[in-house]
């Protein structure tokens, strides 16, 4: 297989989720040849399932909301390790991004003036939190994110992007030079091996929720973008901070959307008490993703969970009435009733805190270009790789994501890559081709599989590695569990890298896009590992039950982790935005 | 858009149309004819004749067989080309109808205006 | 419980054939058809299906179950045997078969892009966006929620006789979903190109998508407002 097909592009656009299709559509409306490399079907990405809308200052439901009100929220959610440079340039520019969506033709809900609906979503506060809450997330009733993403694959097609639908991308292809000149990718319907020539390779490759257990996230979200930075040897950052969603269904995971609580549903212990009035006298069940998660565990240990287990609370919707349900939350309905059996018309929802969003990823600058460091610690940009979305890491959601913000970091910063390759590429950006050995390389992990022809089961495996991440690095964490977590991954290494291949054929073999997707777990789980221990101190989504408190002093910083040394190196965050004063760090309370 | 030159109007809508008010025209007819024999105290001939012979019921009965045929000719126009994939069999199917139809609607205006 | 899975392979197989499971099931848990798929691949690594969300959003699993289109993901096994002992798993009917429960669903997404599924507006854009009444977008629900499953269309036999030709109802629903939106100006362009006796007429309004549709959309609703709207226009 030495001597595999070409394909040329300008840019290649590895994902085609919300990101994706976002910088897809800049540049092939700028007339670039421009290709996306979707192992699904666009519209079945995971951005299809984002629920509650996207959170933009667009002064719909408030006349007088200020962008510089959504950093400060952004800042201060993000537990003061969000780039502030990159929350102004988001929270700037997302109004814009947003009003382009509308003329894209995204079927928002529309207040009485006509104007984009926007309902209150945790963290959102008025000015610079002494105002009060503020309702600021843009839905398109409880299905935003299908909206949005079917939204930007219908403006693709009008713009003409190439989509390589159902291609898998393998490993990334860098030259002499180390810069990266495209990728290798296999046709999931012929099997068929390719090289994807690209001056500008993108990475929108999502999250990887799949590393654990019990998750919200899709069946794709496998970290593939992370997993082929890593075993290309680039850095990724802050892969330690993981946000458990508060309300995902007991026992099968899926999100209800924090939307439910915007609109006024709130959780209820097994004795039927409000109980986030104790944990955040003010948000209550707006409070950060992270406090509200950590109290619903911390009611769960207190035994007061709900149901014969007391493993899960409840989250009561019916006071809301049936009308403004069906209006407003049609969505959540149709997946209580299926996944919950529960009506929230008449009944609560059980839920429990699980896996939603990787804050972590490839760390870029506000042009989607992927960053590492140079022997002082300096930013050096990677030639020829971008990343944006849940790949990336620009940093903008720090150790905590507010709701709403995954869809604005999405189009803002898919729109930038987009702007940042488009700059780029006129500027005659060149590089040296990529030899046949530099291609073969890029082969690699994919033939090392094929040669097995014995060995342990893919599904088996990555069970185990699901399990484990679960139990040793969950909403809590412990330094001396952590270790032990981290042993079970280096047998868990060894066993990856038995798998055997049981169907070797070629038409549309998910059984080596499974096996292919196993070694991305594995390289995500050991970095969140790997820098989960090593981060002293508890911020954000980040919580050590053996280091209890946020520690400014040493950890006021993002952890690097390079896969060749597997350890961490820090990197500064920056506090220098341009137009506003720096949001100085403060205690962080709801 | 799709074209299709044998379709009876060659027009979507045209043709969904004429189906429309054919339907409409033939039912019309039916029942006239019906309630007209339920009327009648006894059959016969001189009685059948006469009707024809009526200027208006020749008109109404020419508009029934021209809606026959309309109505006929799109509906067997969709089924053929739904069903008969081989173009050779599905344009000798249709002009077959097409010639049957044509002998119908000859026949009844001779026989209508042989009254 | 028995399971009976549509098999082909065209590397290995001449002719599909169906394949017998037997599989444990947890007890006390009703499982979607999804999870039997699942834990048959562990079995069986040579089994081949779509699947993403597993949660009925994105629309990947369109299969047919039990003789009925459905989403795997959100079919409960119980409904799906409704009081018989096996399950029979085949894909969705109509289109070519690639492997297995996978079908090649080209023509489907040709259709889907035939009716020119973005908005259209040849007026500048305003700073903001552009204003629309909530009684105007209220016309835009049960239309704009299509995953593009394809449940729809591969139940419907006017488009599996012609799928090349009639748009078929998923197309057809998208198709209204952009002439009924306020912001859209290109409604008669959109019209013209369905004027056609194919493209909008070979519904015949048996409602076989109706009675399928995962996401509770009714396409022939949708169909008939077109067949109103070309009317008007045209007379």
């Amino acid at each position: 297989m030495s001597n595999i097909r070409t394909m040329d592009f300008d840019a290649v656009i590895v994902g085609g989720g919300g990101a994706g299709l976002r910088a897809a559509l800049q540049l092939a409306e700028s007339g670039f040849k421009t290709a996306v490399v979707s192992k699904v079907f666009p519209t079945r990405s995971h951005t299809v399932s984002a629920q509650g809308g996207i959170t933009c200052a667009i002064a719909s439901s408030d006349p007088n909301d200020d962008w510089r009100w959504h950093m400060y929220d952004t800042v201060k959610g993000s537990d003061y390790i969000g780039d502030q440079e990159a929350i102004e340039y988001m929270c700037s520019v997302g109004p814009q991004a947003v009003f382009e969506l509308d003329h894209m033709g995204l079927p928002f809900s529309r207040t009485e003036n006509g104007r984009i609906y926007q309902r209150p979503f945790g963290g959102q506060s008025k000015d610079f939190g002494k105002g009060g809450q503020a309702a600021r997330t843009c839905a398109a009733a409880d299905r935003t994110g299908h909206a949005l993403l079917h939204t930007l694959y219908q403006g693709n097609l009008k713009a003409g992007t190439n989509f390589l639908n159902e291609w898998y991308a393998m490993d990334l292809v860098k030259n002499q030079d180390g810069a990266v000149v495209g990728v290798t990718a296999i046709c999931i319907e012929t099997g068929e091996m390719v090289y994807l020539k690209a001056k500008a390779t993108v990475f929108a490759t999502g999250g990887a929720g799949r590393i654990y257990a019990s998750t919200t996230n899709a069946l794709i979200n496998t970290g593939d973008g992370i997993g082929m930075a890593l075993r290309a040897g680039f850095p990724v950052q802050d892969m330690e901070m993981w946000q458990f969603h508060p309300t995902g269904i007991h026992g099968a995971g899926t999100l209800v959307t924090e939307g439910c609580r915007g609109e006024g549903g709130y959780l209820v212990n097994k004795d039927g008490e409000r109980f986030m009035e104790r944990y955040a006298p003010n948000a209550k069940d707006l409070a950060g993703r992270d406090v509200v998660a950590r109290s619903m565990i911390l009611e769960l240990l207190e035994g007061r969970g709900c149901g014969p287990e007391g493993d899960h609370v409840y989250l009561k919707l019916d006071h809301l009435g049936e009308k403004v349900l069906n209006e407003k939350l049609p969505g959540i309905l149709e997946l209580s009733r299926t996944f919950a059996h529960a009506d929230p018309v008449k009944e609560p929802i059980p839920v429990v805190p699980t896996c939603h969003y990787m804050m972590g990823g490839i760390p870029t600058n506000i042009g989607g270009q992927a960053l590492r460091q140079d022997k002082d610690d300096k930013d050096q940009i990677i030639d020829g790789l971008y990343a944006c979305g849940e790949a990336a890491c620009v940093s903008v959601h720090g150790a905590n994501r507010l709701g709403g913000n995954s869809l604005l970091d999405l189009v803002v910063f898919g729109r930038a890559a987009g702007l940042a390759i488009d700059k780029s590429l006129r500027e005659g950006y060149e590089t040296r081709a990529a030899s046949q050995s530099d291609i073969e390389a890029a082969l690699a992990t994919v033939q090392a599989i094929e040669s097995r022809t014995k060995g342990e089961k893919v599904a088996d495996v990555r069970k185990d590695l699901q399990n484990t991440m679960q139990l040793y690095f969950g909403v809590f964490r412990e330094g001396k569990s952590m270790q032990e977590g981290r042993k079970k991954l280096e047998t868990l290494r060894e066993r990856v890298n038995n798998v055997a291949l049981e169907d070797t054929s070629k038409a549309f073999n998910t059984a080596r896009i499974e096996a292919l997707e196993l070694t991305n777990l594995l390289e995500v789980a050991e970095a969140t590992a790997i820098a989960a221990e090593q981060r002293t101190e508890s911020r954000g989504a980040h919580a050590r039950e053996d280091f209890t408190e946020r520690d400014d002093e040493n950890w006021l910083c993002h952890t690097m982790y390079y896969p060749a040394e597997k350890g961490i190196r820090k990197r500064a965050v920056n506090f220098s935005p341009t137009t506003v004063d720096t949001f100085e760090p403060m205690v962080r309370t709801y | 858009m799709v074209r299709n030159i044998t379709s009876f109007t060659g027009n979507g809508v045209a043709d969904w149309l004429v189906q429309r008010v054919s339907a409409v025209i033939l039912a019309a007819y039916t029942v006239f004819l019906t309630l007209w024999f339920l009327a009648l105290p006894e059959w016969s001939y001189e009685a059948w004749s006469g009707l024809f012979a009526q200027g208006w019921v020749k008109v109404f009965t020419l508009l029934a067989i021209l809606s026959f045929v309309a109505h006929a000719w799109i509906g067997i126009w969709t089924a053929t080309t739904d069903y008969l994939k081989n173009t050779t069999v599905r344009v000798l199917v249709q002009l077959t109808v097409i010639l049957v139809l044509f002998v119908y609607l000859i026949l009844t205006f001779d026989a209508v205006w042989g009254v | 419980m028995k399971v009976s899975v549509y098999r082909y392979n065209p590397e290995a197989d001449r002719k599909p054939y169906m394949q017998d499971y037997t599989l444990d099931l947890p007890e006390g848990k009703d499982l979607m058809v999804l999870d039997v798929l699942n834990l048959l691949k562990e079995q069986d690594a040579t089994l081949s299906y779509r699947r993403s969300c597993r949660e009925g959003v994105c629309g990947s699993d369109g299969m047919n179950i039990n003789g009925r289109n459905g989403l795997a993901c959100i079919t409960p096994l119980s409904q799906a045997l409704n009081g018989k002992s096996s399950l029979v798993v085949r894909p969705l009917p109509g289109l070519p078969v690639v492997r297995d429960l996978v079908i090649d669903m080209s023509l489907f997404y040709q259709q889907y892009e035939k009716i020119k599924p973005y908005l259209q507006n040849d007026e500048p854009a305003p700073a903001i966006e552009r204003l629309q009444s909530p009684e105007d977008r209220a016309k835009l629900d049960g239309l704009y929620e299509c995953i593009l499953c394809a449940c729809c269309s591969t139940s419907c036999p006017s488009f599996w006789w012609n799928p090349e030709r009639f748009v078929g109802p998923a197309g057809l629903l998208q198709a209204y979903r952009f002439l009924a939106d306020s912001r859209d100006t290109a409604t008669d362009e959109r019209l013209a190109e369905l004027d056609d006796p194919f493209s909008v007429f070979r519904c015949r309004g048996i409602m076989n998508c109706v009675n399928v549709c995962p996401k509770g959309l009714n396409p022939t609703r949708a169909i008939g407002h077109i067949r109103s709207m070309l009317l008007k226009n045209a007379t």
